[in-house]
């Protein structure tokens, strides 16, 4: 018996860049924050050619999910075409062999910073979320060993008492985006960075959501047909960004996610964050038959 | 004239047996035993270093002693509390013990508002309804005596007696079974002192809360309390109804106590 009989060749790579071993604690790191929804998982996360920060906790879990049929879709704020996404998703074809698309329907995989897409995702697909700041209490409670405690006792008085001074200071809820959110009613999680606007569009979605933060080491899931309520007082209702009203001054897309667009004169205009949206807005109008998917939000209204 | 006497019917509603606590070679409390009656007053007073604060934390089940065991008769309360979990413990002190501190760092948020730290207090207790927080904050700081215009404004830019209402309120903010008070009017100035005292008085008769007060001042303890235990090196040198024990204390050290205050 040789040597060479009892090992693997040598390769320059792993497939999906990841080594065996990394995916294999992805994959049960994963499982575990699926099966206890919300509650964030440790895992090793390990370096990718990217620095901490730019999305290397998202980038891992979707080298461990992929395989050379995933239709991969990677957006950055909303836009495809940002120089962080169309990074990461040459690197994810690169690593993979993997097809990549813009247009949420023909995504199987949609790896995001910041941002869920306008139109309603399937149960065949699977978003990942990068998150920079996975603990939810770390305003409240710095001491992470603590802050573990509390989530094991459900003892979230202080994120309630931060709505409260923000409310006594400021008439109304200032936290914008990462609002921070009840799942399945036990576990309070921040949803990564996702505006307000956002949040909703997790509450008993059909699809999967996974959030990982590479630099934090930790991974938390929201399942399939799963509550995600914002932390809100009864008497003082969630709102959404005031952005129904606005339109897209590039494709007239109404009633959308808008980023703001400062003009010299002091005004602004808007252009819908969703930029594949846009694209698809604009080209329907131009006559084209585009597929546009139904949208979470119509007229500017959650659609219940 | 003196009060007239309370005729005692019930049962304790505390009662604390021999409670001991080391930490290293220091014996802070050694056999501290204690019984409280419904709305009474206990006031323990002791010259520094002879175990009230570590005997309050106790009550508070912030500190776990060494031996002894500690009941309240309260619904759903059973047991010897000194053997609760974590967060049996929490939620009971979160909902049944309110406590000041001598120190408002420790029982305050000092940067978030007044109003915000009583309302702590009731967010914990489960109510989601912002408009009754604000109600029942402002209700709990007005029976502490507490500026209602300056009810938003955080602990740290108020004077040291208005910590203390604003950490009185907190406690009494859910109408706790048992309130705690660690010296709150040590560290205050005489006049400022008089007046918290007051208030406390007040409380006590207009609410019937069952308190605990300790303080190295026998002026204090002789104000409010009904039941005196006078604490010596962690021990329990004497234990009496508070005319008794001014009037014809019977251990050396207490005469030593009694007389140097007069
Ligand atoms: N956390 C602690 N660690 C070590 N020693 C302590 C601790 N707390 C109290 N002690 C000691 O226990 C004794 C009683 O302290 P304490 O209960 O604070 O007395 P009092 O409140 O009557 O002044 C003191 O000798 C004190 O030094
Ligand atoms: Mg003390």
């Amino acid at each position: 018996m040789s040597l060479k009989s009892l090992t693997k060749d040598w390769e320059p790579m792993s497939y999906g860049f990841l080594d065996a071993s990394a995916k294999r604690e992805i994959r049960r790191k994963t499982l575990k924050a699926i099966a206890v929804p919300g509650c964030q998982m440790p895992y090793a996360s390990r370096e990718v050619p990217m620095a901490r920060g730019w999305g290397t906790g998202g980038l891992q879990v979707s080298c461990t999910l992929i395989n050379p049929k995933t239709t991969v879709k990677v957006i950055d704020q909303g836009a495809d075409d940002s120089v962080n996404a169309a990074s990461i998703r040459r690197f994810l074809a690169r690593v993979s062999g993997a097809p990549t698309t813009t247009d949420t329907l023909k995504a199987d995989l949609i790896q995001s910073r910041h941002r869920i897409p306008e139109e309603v995702l399937r149960e065949d697909q699977i978003l990942v979320l990068q998150v920079p700041n996975p603990e939810p209490l770390r305003p409240v409670q710095p001491n992470m060993s603590i802050a573990r405690q509390m989530h094991a006792d459900a003892d979230y008085g202080r994120m309630w008492l931060q709505l409260y001074e923000q409310i006594v200071r400021s008439g109304r809820v200032m936290q914008g985006a990462s609002y921070p959110s009840l799942v399945h009613g036990r576990f309070v999680m921040t949803p990564s960075p996702i505006p307000r606007w956002d949040v909703p569009k997790m509450h008993m979605a059909k699809h999967l959501t996974i959030l990982s933060a590479g630099r934090e080491k930790r991974i938390h899931a929201v399942p399939p047909f799963t509550r995600v309520e914002p932390l809100v007082f009864d008497d003082v209702p969630y709102r959404v960004e005031e952005h129904g009203d606005l339109t897209c001054t590039r494709s007239g897309a109404k009633g959308y996610f808008m980023n703001e667009i400062p003009q010299p004169d002091g005004t602004s205009t808007y252009e819908v964050s969703d930029s594949e949206l846009g694209v698809k807005t604009i080209r329907s109008s131009e006559g084209e038959t585009i597929d546009i998917g139904q949208t979470w939000y119509q007229n500017g209204e959650m659609a219940q | 004239m003196m009060d007239a006497p309370k005729i005692v019917t019930t049962r304790p509603l505390l009662i604390a047996r021999n409670v001991s606590k080391a930490y290293g070679d220091v014996q802070a409390l050694s056999d501290v035993s204690a019984t409280v009656y419904p709305g009474e007053v206990l006031g323990i007073v002791g010259e520094s270093g002879s175990g009230k604060s570590t005997f309050l934390r106790s009550l508070n089940l912030e500190e776990t002693p060494d031996t002894g065991s500690y009941t309240l008769d309260l619904p759903d309360v059973q047991g010897n509390l000194f053997d609760l979990d974590r967060y049996a413990r929490r939620m009971l002190c979160a909902t049944k013990i309110g406590i000041v501190y001598q120190n408002p760092h420790l029982g305050l948020l000092m940067k978030h508002s007044s109003s915000g730290n009583v309302a702590e207090r009731l967010l914990v207790a489960g109510e989601r309804r912002f408009s009754v927080l604000r109600d029942k904050a402002r209700d709990a700081l007005d029976a502490s005596e507490f500026p209602l215009e300056r009810m938003d404004a955080p602990p740290i830019e108020l004077s040291g007696g208005m910590q203390q209402r604003v950490q009185l309120a907190k406690a009494i903010a859910l109408e706790p079974a048992l309130l705690l008070l660690d010296e709150p009017t040590t560290g205050l100035d005489v006049s400022v002192q008089a007046l918290v005292l007051d208030t406390l008085k007040k409380l006590q008769q207009e609410r019937k809360i069952t308190m605990v007060i300790v303080s190295h001042d026998l002026g204090v303890i002789r104000t409010l309390s009904d039941r005196v235990m006078v604490m010596r090196r962690g021990k329990v040198v004497e234990q009496g109804l508070a005319d008794q024990v001014f009037q014809d204390p019977q251990h050396a050290y207490t005469q030593q106590l009694v007389h140097a205050k007069l």
